[in-house]
């Protein structure tokens, strides 16, 4: 415990440290980046501890404050999101050295430091966080310190609105944070989490309501997911890796704590969360496939695995409802999983980004090309991302989709009845959502890395520093770790998954049957994995088997086969927007294509254009009607906006009369 | 006999699919044809107790009417009204067949629910009755030609009679007869109506027919 | 792990260029014309093996790690197909989700190979491959689900061992229904007939051709290779459904499947000679269809 609060305490100290220091200093970005990095390095070893089953009773400490008590604690589930808090954390920061760096002559990096600090920090207490008054306080200092990071370029327009769109959303989600903590705390006067719950089942369907609403929103799960896209491409790209790759995950942690406040779940809670789960994922992986930005597409695809990781737990749900420890396990075990690897290779991917954006000065997809050549290391480094996310072994993606899976196709087995049909719709969605990723990251990567430049933009590109490339490597390695050693992993936390598990299951399910079943994955897992060794090992040999055919024969370089055009130029090479067309007007139903075009005209066409816009449904349907009629009621009340200061006294002056007889009556 | 049941019904539901899915006025025709041949067919195998005359008639009835004359006249109309033979359907057609997936989801919901069962032989055939019968409604709702809305009618119209003979014991012949004969009266009406937009307008597109509202 | 497992993956590397020859075979006599000899895949194997390779200036490594890859995935894919009653070389719960997955990968490494070269066509082909397959997955683990509900297992060689006439007599619709909706995946992910022409060499009607237009020599045998061991890997499970020939003696069964394999080789040539190719707005319909079929039979099985 005393390690885990240095290690929050340590970055609090050094956030506090950077402000002092001269404007971009020296050693700014070093004090700054420090923080984060000692605090992996000592946080890290009690929540490795917890998780591995080695410190198993979960640590609690509380004192008295003025203000009512204040608790933490360190079990199972806030080890498991400490790992991605930290680790990604002092990643990040080692990546923000180097982005930062062409920024030190007009912004001040000491700020920017400092919050990036807080936001470590915040997120590490929410999930430490014992009792509803700290949490909510940690809650709104991470969503206050991500506010101004996104906001870190304010002198650009979008910048600005998509810290706006940000904070008015996250705050929309407290609120109805707030009236959760209201309807669980209504036994207890302290407030602390341990006293929370005793709800009668309707009030606990209520609460389950309000807590997915309130943290989906945090988490991004389709329709609250609209800040998103907005808030993630504008951040900087060490602030974006790790909104997208941990903060948002504070979202699917408070709805695992607040799960284990509400007692035994009905199955429908599984079904919703199976249902808002496979939308957001499909919805989200089509939209990343229509996105131009790299960024953006990015952000989009973090909607689609947030969708994956509410899928599995809703799989879990509804193994705990139907007293089913195979589903149960399974299901839990791999969303939280997925926790974690999402977090490495959204991670990686967005440095990834970051770097090309670094090296080109342009973010979007069509402009790019050909950067295999000029950013080596970035490109495979990406690539690495891109078959992790795709969900294909030998990385760590695999791995936890092979969990749900497993548990799915378990769960149909053995049930047969109409909870079996909405396993049908996670293995069929799973399918999907698989496949479609494969689509949007072979786009992702196939346009921007490989082929022709396709504009200006990538043919003066170079590559990123060490201090950029280091992190993303070293994700990367990561990924294949994980990818590798899952098996080892999952039978390690095995006890730490039941215990995780349990008070979820309101401990009606047998600790024992979960460990059994966890079990048996990591075995058929260790099968798998030598599968996907076997494949590598076939690489290599068939790899040397090439490298001896082709010793001493003729090996040409020629143009690639233009099937008899002449003088192909590299504007004609398929785009992002063409690769993925096709896909986007089958799925037509779930999201708005825009099109405006100009057909070529006469024997010699003088002007002609297309151009689409893929819009957000949910923003366009729902969102944006409902602003709009909110702001034209609110500027009714802009009559009492005049500005004569006898006036605001007046009000005053009334609200207070009137708060006087309220309480006098 | 169970699993010919089995087997007829599956394919009565494919054939809605089919029918979900077909781009073609002319194979959606043939697609009808074929519904109500095979419904002659499961009016042959669906009583446990047996043949009788009475299901012999209606087995007749039904793959003399559906199978034969209807697809007859609607092939000749879909002939002289010289339309085109695209479909046009506002809902796209992959939508229109994992939307027939979802209703036999539904039915299958609702079929738990009611107490009509018990009779069934196969605890299949009531949600593919349903289903039939909402993929009736979709067809008639969701297509632009007015041929098509004939169509959507008679699979409605065989989803009732499916259901009908599965669910309940005794129907009263003359009702059943009725239907049959409701139908076939519907089908001459809506030909000849059709004919005759055709004449006026030169096209029978469904949702043009708001100009005559005046 | 045994002898029959063995002997039956030697026999799957060495027999499987030969369903290409039947097929072509069948669409020769089809069309009135002589055709090229059976054995035509292997002199094409031998020839390429024997050449040297052409690389786009465009192109970097991961053009030509595409192909080494992809074989390195179907020959794990191979690894867990078992043939009839003789179990895979690795067999272990859970393997049917390898089998998705090495095949997954190896279409990541087709897919990027072919934008390595920067041509407008390959980039075309490779924008389809990823959306037919993104819809031939969905239909394809339904259809193993359905198996995996039906003989009560995770593991592909356990299920296919499973499989007999009594269950067929007992559960007949719904297994003929998986082996459609098989087939239809089956087409699709070999490239054949009625989702893409592999004989055309128009390039704009194609889908893997002409992700491959780029590939030379050894790299294009690997390719090659890979697409019949592909071909061989699925037709082996279909024919594990559809002909669940058991007797018990292993000389008996092994050639009635192998005997399948042909079958199966003669139908997709039939198939390839009486259709046309489908508009390409029209295969996603095809494959939501196989799709909508597998989850009928798992509702059927289900029940």
């Amino acid at each position: 415990m005393h390690l885990i609060l240095s290690s929050v305490a340590i970055q609090l100290l050094c956030g506090i440290t950077v402000l002092f220091l001269r404007r971009n200093s020296r050693f700014t970005s070093g004090v700054g980046a420090a923080g984060p990095i000692v605090a992996c390095v000592i946080g890290l070893i009690p929540a490795l501890k917890t998780l591995s089953g080695i410190a198993n009773n979960p640590i609690h400490a509380s004192w008295n404050m003025p203000l009512g008590t204040i608790s933490l604690g360190l079990d199972g589930l806030s080890a498991l999101f400490l790992l991605p808090i930290l680790g990604l954390g002092a990643l990040s920061a080692i990546y923000g050295i180097g982005y930062l760096r062409p920024y030190r002559e007009h912004k001040s990096l000491n700020t920017s430091w400092f919050l990036f600090n807080t936001l470590g920090a915040s997120m590490a207490m929410v999930v430490l966080a014992r009792s509803v008054l700290l949490f909510l306080l940690a809650w709104e200092v991470m969503s206050l310190s991500s506010f101004f990071l996104v906001a870190f370029e304010r002198e650009k327009k979008e910048a600005r609105e998509a810290s706006w769109v940000y904070l008015i959303a996250t705050h929309l989600g407290t609120s109805f944070l707030l009236a959760m903590f209201l309807l669980l705390g209504q036994n207890s006067n302290e407030l602390d989490f341990g006293q929370l719950g005793g709800l009668t089942p309707g009030l606990a369907g209520l609460c389950f309501i309000l807590a997915v609403v309130g943290f989906g929103t945090k988490a991004g799960i389709l329709p609250f997911h609209v800040w998103l896209p907005e808030a993630h491409p504008a951040a900087p790209t060490h602030v974006s890796a790790l909104m997208s790759g941990v903060m948002i995950k504070t979202g699917i942690y408070g709805i695992l704590r607040t799960l284990s406040f509400l007692g035994p779940p009905p199955p429908w809670w599984g079904f919703t969360l199976i249902g808002i789960g496979l939308i957001s994922g499909v919805v989200g992986v089509l939209f990343a496939l229509a996105q131009r930005d790299l960024k953006r597409m990015l952000a989009y695809s973090s909607v689609e695995n947030i969708g994956i990781i509410v899928t599995g737990i809703g799989v879990g749900l509804l193994g705990i409802s139907i007293g089913s420890p195979a589903l149960a396990a399974l299901g839990f075990a791999g969303s939280l999983l997925h926790v974690v690897n999402h977090a490495m290779f959204k991670g990686l991917l967005f440095m990834g980004a970051g770097s090309v954006a670094h090296g080109t000065h342009t973010r979007k997809i069509d402009h790019l090309g050909g950067l295999i050549k000029r950013m080596p290391w970035t490109a495979t480094a990406f690539l690495v991302g891109a078959i992790a996310i795709s969900g294909l072994p030998p990385l760590n993606g695999f791995v936890s989709e092979f969990l749900i899976y497993i548990g799915a196709f378990k769960g149909a087995a053995s049930i047969g009845n109409g909870s079996s049909i909405a396993l049908l719709a996670v293995i069929a969605g799973l399918a999907l959502i698989g496949g479609l990723a494969t689509a949007c990251f072979t786009r992702a990567f196939g346009i921007v890395f490989l082929g022709e430049p396709r504009s200006e933009h990538p043919k003066h590109a170079h590559e990123s520093g060490q201090d950029i490339l280091f992190p993303m490597i070293l994700l990367a390695g990561g990924c294949f770790a994980v990818g590798l050693s899952g098996f080892g992993i999952i039978r390690a936390s095995a006890s730490a998954l039941a215990g995780i598990i349990q008070p979820i299951a309101n401990n009606g399910l047998d600790p024992a049957a979960i460990r059994a079943e966890i079990f048996f994955a990591a075995d058929s897992l260790r099968s798998f994995t030598y599968g996907a060794l076997a494949i590598l090992g076939l690489i290599a040999l068939i790899a040397l088997l090439r490298k001896r055919l082709l010793s001493g024969r003729i090996i040409r370089q020629a143009g690639t086969w233009d099937c008899g055009y002449i003088q192909p130029t590299s504007r004609m090479q398929y785009t992002a927007s063409s690769f993925a067309q096709p896909i986007i007007d089958l799925f037509n139903v779930f999201q708005h294509e825009r099109k405006r075009f100009k057909p070529p005209q006469g024997y010699f066409p003088a002007t002609a254009f297309f151009e689409t816009k893929t819009l957000d449904t949910s923003q366009e349907g729902i969102y944006r009607p409902i602003f709009e009629m909110v702001g034209r009621t609110l500027s009714k009340l802009k009559v009492m906006q005049h500005g004569r200061i006898q006036l605001y006294v007046l009000y005053i002056v009334l609200t207070l009369i009137v708060l006087l007889f309220w309480k006098l009556r | 006999m169970q699993q010919w049941l089995e087997l007829a019904t599956v394919l009565l539901f494919l054939s809605n699919l089919a029918m979900l899915g077909l781009s073609e006025l002319g194979a959606c025709v043939r697609t009808v044809a074929f519904q109500g041949i095979l419904l002659g067919f499961i009016t042959l195998i669906v009583r446990q107790e047996g043949l009788s005359v009475r299901l012999l008639i209606l087995s007749v009835m039904s793959i003399g009417l559906k199978g034969f004359v209807f697809p007859f006249l609607l092939l000749r109309s879909i002939r002289e009204a010289g339309v085109r033979r695209e479909v046009e359907p506002f809902v796209g057609y992959v939508t229109s067949v994992v939307g027939g997936l979802l209703m036999l989801a539904v039915s299958m919901w609702i079929s738990a629910r009611i107490p009509a069962t018990a009779t069934a032989m196969s605890s299949f055939q009531i949600p593919v009755a349903l289903s039939t019968i909402f993929t009736g409604l979709f067809l008639v709702v969701s297509r632009r030609k007015a041929l098509n809305q004939v169509i959507g009618y008679l699979v409605f119209e065989s989803g009732i009679y499916m259901f009908g003979i599965t669910a309940v014991g005794e129907i009263p012949f003359l009702i059943e007869l009725g239907v049959l004969l409701d139908v076939f009266v519907a089908v001459f009406v809506m030909g000849i109506a059709m004919n005759h937009i055709n004449r006026e307008f030169d096209h029978i597109d469904a949702d043009q027919l708001s100009s005559l509202k005046g | 792990m045994n002898a029959q497992s063995i002997v039956y993956s030697a026999s799957a590397l060495l027999f499987s260029p030969l369903l290409l020859g039947v097929i072509n075979r069948v669409k020769a006599i089809f069309a009135g014309r002589t055709g090229q000899p059976l054995l035509q895949t292997y002199y094409d194997l031998s020839k390429l093996f024997r050449k040297g390779a052409v690389y786009s200036t465009t192109s970097s490594w991961v053009f030509r790690a595409g192909p080494t890859v992809g074989l390195a995935s179907v020959l794990v894919a191979l690894a867990i197909t078992p043939f009839g009653r003789v179990p895979a070389l690795l067999n272990f719960p859970g393997d049917l989700l390898l089998l998705a997955y090495a095949l997954g990968l190896m279409r990541f490494f087709t897919v990027i190979a072919a934008l390595d070269t920067g041509s407008a066509f390959e980039g075309m082909g490779a924008s389809r491959e990823v959306q037919f397959s993104a819809l031939a997955e969905p239909a394809f683990l339904l259809c193993l689900a359905a198996l995996a509900c039906k003989t009560q297992s995770l593991s592909l060689s356990t299920i296919i061992s499973r499989m007999n006439f009594g269950l067929w007599a007992k559960d007949g619709p719904a297994l003929a229904m998986i082996a459609v909706a098989f087939m239809a995946v089956l087409l699709a992910e070999n490239a054949r007939m009625p989702v893409d022409d592999p004989t055309t060499h128009l390039e704009l009607t194609m889908i893997h051709e002409v992700m491959v237009l780029d590939h030379s020599g050894p790299d294009f045998a690997f390719i090659l290779y890979s697409a019949s061991l592909k071909l061989w890997v699925m037709g082996a499970l279909l024919i594990g459904i559809i002909l669940p020939v058991r007797t018990g003696n292993i000389l008996l069964d092994f050639p009635a499947t192998l005997l399948g394999m042909i079958a199966l080789a003669l139908l997709i040539g039939v198939i390839e000679s009486v259709m046309a190719r489908l508009r390409l707005l029209r295969v996603p319909q095809l494959l939501v269809g196989a799709g909508v079929i597998a989850v009928i039979a798992l509702i059927l099985i289900l029940r």
